[in-house]
């Protein structure tokens, strides 16, 4: 990882059928990227997900909807290791992972945007990004003490790499404001940007589109589709025409339950899926 | 990418070494032309701006409030004593300061360790706690440390070659207080452009990244637990080597010198200066330092007497740090800076790619008001499972 590719675009086997990236324990024949088994995670008396399983593969764009407190954004921390579950298990790349802790997973190879902005406010657009590309720097304690080369030099290839997918999204101009200052949608192109840098192989988008214009909307759909080429996505959303165009398999949950999977296609027309939202939307 | 040319070309080493080459020259001209007296409270002026830059740093770049930071010079002061005491021969002075700091360091370490896990008024309250108890220590094992009276310090001799040194610069044999002096402002500058370095390395960002969002610090690879113990040590250790320098200034280290309104008035030159700025920590120490003998004099010249115009020096402390808070929040420097922001943003084109709608750029401005977030799926910058699941 020393040279500065700004993008994983210079990724190319990343999906080169399915046993590039795996290696062939676990799941026998299946590439399976990520999983969750059978979770389950009580907050006290409420049941949030309950014996919740799903798989994403290497490429795959896998939808996760639902009403209101339906539980989503619980799996996705229990994903990244904010929340344990009371039961289940997690595999990556075929392995059980016993203890995670969130900060072992950009290591891992797992970004995540958080629902909402989540940027760190009073650092610049472009420090940010660079804390998201914190999974590429080496730079120990002593050498940023005493300003060694060694770490000036990472420094200015992290920047130059943060600067330049922040002008893949087309927010490179603002680079040195700080976010407060900036509108809502370049906002959250810059938290996308600190995900994506960090190049991972597979990435959780907690509702990316929610504050977005139809435009802009419609052009993070190509993105993630573009993304799709070189990760894999894990995609909460609320929006189903943004889920429908994009996702190659969407998951249901309602009252931390499994009520449907499938196609978008398939998905749309189960009768429980539309029990589901019609009752939740009264 | 214009923008970014000038900045990537400049080797923050360089410049924070000019800075401390020209600060240093300064440093040498003053502390040379003053009188004894004033290169004594220069020396204190040098030894609170150590302690207040490493207290900016763990509170102002990592957000970890400590009201306890005079236990840690106290911690170094008392290592320092026990060093240069009555013992013969003294320790060379540099194995006498890295001890105090290497002290210092690894009770920061301790209490870093439990720091890390506390907020806002649990970290305030254990601090505090600190503070009071380590003095108490002191007299609780007397016979080693002094009890009340404390150890008396015997100020090393300056070196030969120091000695030399200045004679052939300034045409003067420095006294030892005028040696401690220049030594302390050395220590400052060194402190100064190490902690710039930390800073503006990996090491500074990965504090920022948590002070402004745990959960999307640790979702980038970020340790919490790891960069608030860094931080806590770091700022353990500096406030350890001023308590050294302190030691040798004051030729005296007793708990009397180490009461909570040390702490408070390290605190108080840290948010006086702006909170992360090792700038301010410096004027803020500047301040503390010099205005109450201003202030006295004033308070003479209005025909006030002796006492009364020595009160008055508490009271001015406090609202001048009222006034601060209320009127310049971010401190001196942040205000400062904060104005030149906006002066370039007026200026307009120096900034050709920022939309009109991004322009006014006031900070407290949560979003563009144009459009707010999705009405029919508000996001929730507050939710519970945002900050879910932590122990
Ligand atoms: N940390 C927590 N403590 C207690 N209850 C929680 C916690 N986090 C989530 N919950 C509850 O668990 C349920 C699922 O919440 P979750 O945030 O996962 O829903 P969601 O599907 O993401 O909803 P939304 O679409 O509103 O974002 C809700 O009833 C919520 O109130
Ligand atoms: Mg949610």
């Amino acid at each position: 990882m020393t040279t500065p590719s700004p993008l994983p675009s210079a990724a190319p086997a990343a999906r080169g059928g399915p046993a590039a990236g795996a290696p062939a324990g676990g799941a026998a024949g299946t590439a399976e990227l990520f999983a969750l088994r059978d979770v389950t995670v009580t907050f006290g008396g409420l049941t949030a997900l309950d014996g919740v399983g799903l798989s994403v593969a290497p490429g795959q764009v896998l939808g996760v909807i639902g009403p209101n407190g339906a539980g989503k954004t619980t799996l996705f921390n229990v994903a990244c290791g904010l929340v344990r579950p009371d039961g289940g298990a997690l595999a990556w790349q075929g392995r059980e992972v016993r203890r995670l802790r969130p900060h072992d997973l950009a290591g891992m190879g797992i970004g995540r945007t958080l629902q909402g902005l989540g940027l760190f406010d009073r650092m610049t657009v472009l420090d940010n990004v660079v804390v998201g590309a914190d999974r590429h720097a080496r730079a120990g304690f002593l050498s940023g003490l005493l300003a060694l080369p060694r770490s000036s030099r990472e420094e200015r290839a992290l920047r130059e790499r943060a600067m330049a997918v922040l002008d893949e999204l087309g927010v490179a101009a603002h680079a040195h404001r700080y976010p407060p200052s900036l509108p809502y949608a370049v906002r959250k192109q810059v938290a996308l940007a600190r995900a994506l840098v960090a190049e991972p192989e597979l990435l959780l988008l907690d509702e990316p589109a929610s504050g977005l214009s139809d435009e802009e909307m419609a052009a993070l759909g190509d993105r993630i589709r573009a993304l799709s080429d070189r990760m894999a996505v894990m995609l909460v959303e609320h929006h189903m025409d943004l889920v429908m165009s994009v996702c190659d398999q969407v998951v249901v949950l309602d009252f931390g339950r499994v009520i449907a999977r499938g196609t978008p296609a398939e998905v749309r027309d189960e009768p429980a899926v539309l029990a589901a939202y019609l009752g939740a939307e009264d | 990418m214009p923008a970014l040319r000038p900045r990537l070309g400049s080797s923050p080493l360089l410049r924070h070494l000019l800075v401390a080459l020209v600060g240093g020259a300064v440093a040498l001209a003053v502390l040379t032309a003053v009188d004894d007296f004033r290169a004594g409270q220069l020396a204190a002026m040098a030894y609170l701006g150590i302690a207040a830059a490493g207290l900016t740093v763990l509170t102002g770049l990592n957000g970890q409030l400590s009201l306890g930071h005079g236990a840690f010079m106290a911690i170094g002061a008392y290592t320092a004593a026990l060093f240069l005491g009555d013992v013969e021969p003294a320790a060379p002075l540099a194995v006498v300061l890295l001890a105090a700091t290497a002290v210092a360091s690894l009770v920061g370490l301790v209490v870093g360790l439990a720091a890390a896990r506390l907020h806002g008024p649990y970290l305030a309250g254990a601090t505090l706690a600190l503070a009071v108890a380590v003095p108490g220590l002191a007299i609780y094992f007397g016979d080693t440390l002094g009890g009340e009276q404390g150890l008396s310090v015997r100020v090393p001799e300056p070196p030969a070659w120091f000695a030399d040194l200045l004679f052939f610069l300034t045409a003067v044999d420095p006294s030892r207080g005028r040696f401690v002096a220049y030594l302390s402002w050395f220590v400052l500058i060194v402190v100064l452009v190490l902690l710039a370095n930390l800073s503006q390395s990996r090491v500074g960002r990965t504090w920022r990244a948590v002070r402004d969002h745990e959960v999307a610090a640790e979702l980038a690879g970020i340790s919490l637990t790891r960069a608030r113990v860094v931080a806590f040590v770091v700022s353990a250790a500096t406030a350890g080597l001023a308590g050294a320098l302190m030691a040798m200034v004051v030729r005296l280290t007793a708990p009397s010198g180490f009461t909570l309104t040390l702490s408070l008035t390290l605190l108080t030159a840290v948010v006086l200066g702006g909170l992360g700025s090792l700038a301010g920590a410096l004027i803020g120490a500047a301040l503390l330092t010099f205005l109450p003998q201003v202030v006295t004099g004033i308070g003479s010249d209005l025909g006030l007497d002796d006492v009364q115009s020595a009160e008055l020096a508490p009271l001015v402390y406090g609202v001048v740090m009222i006034l601060v808070i209320l009127l310049a929040p971010a401190g001196l420097v942040g205000t400062l800076q904060g104005w030149r922001l906006r002066r370039r943003a007026a200026a307009g084109p120096a900034a050709p790619a920022v939309p009109a709608t991004a322009r006014p750029s006031d900070p407290t401005r949560p979003s563009d008001p144009t459009r707010p977030s999705d009405p029919t799926h508000p996001t929730h910058p507050t939710h519970p499972t945002d900050k879910a699941g932590r122990a």
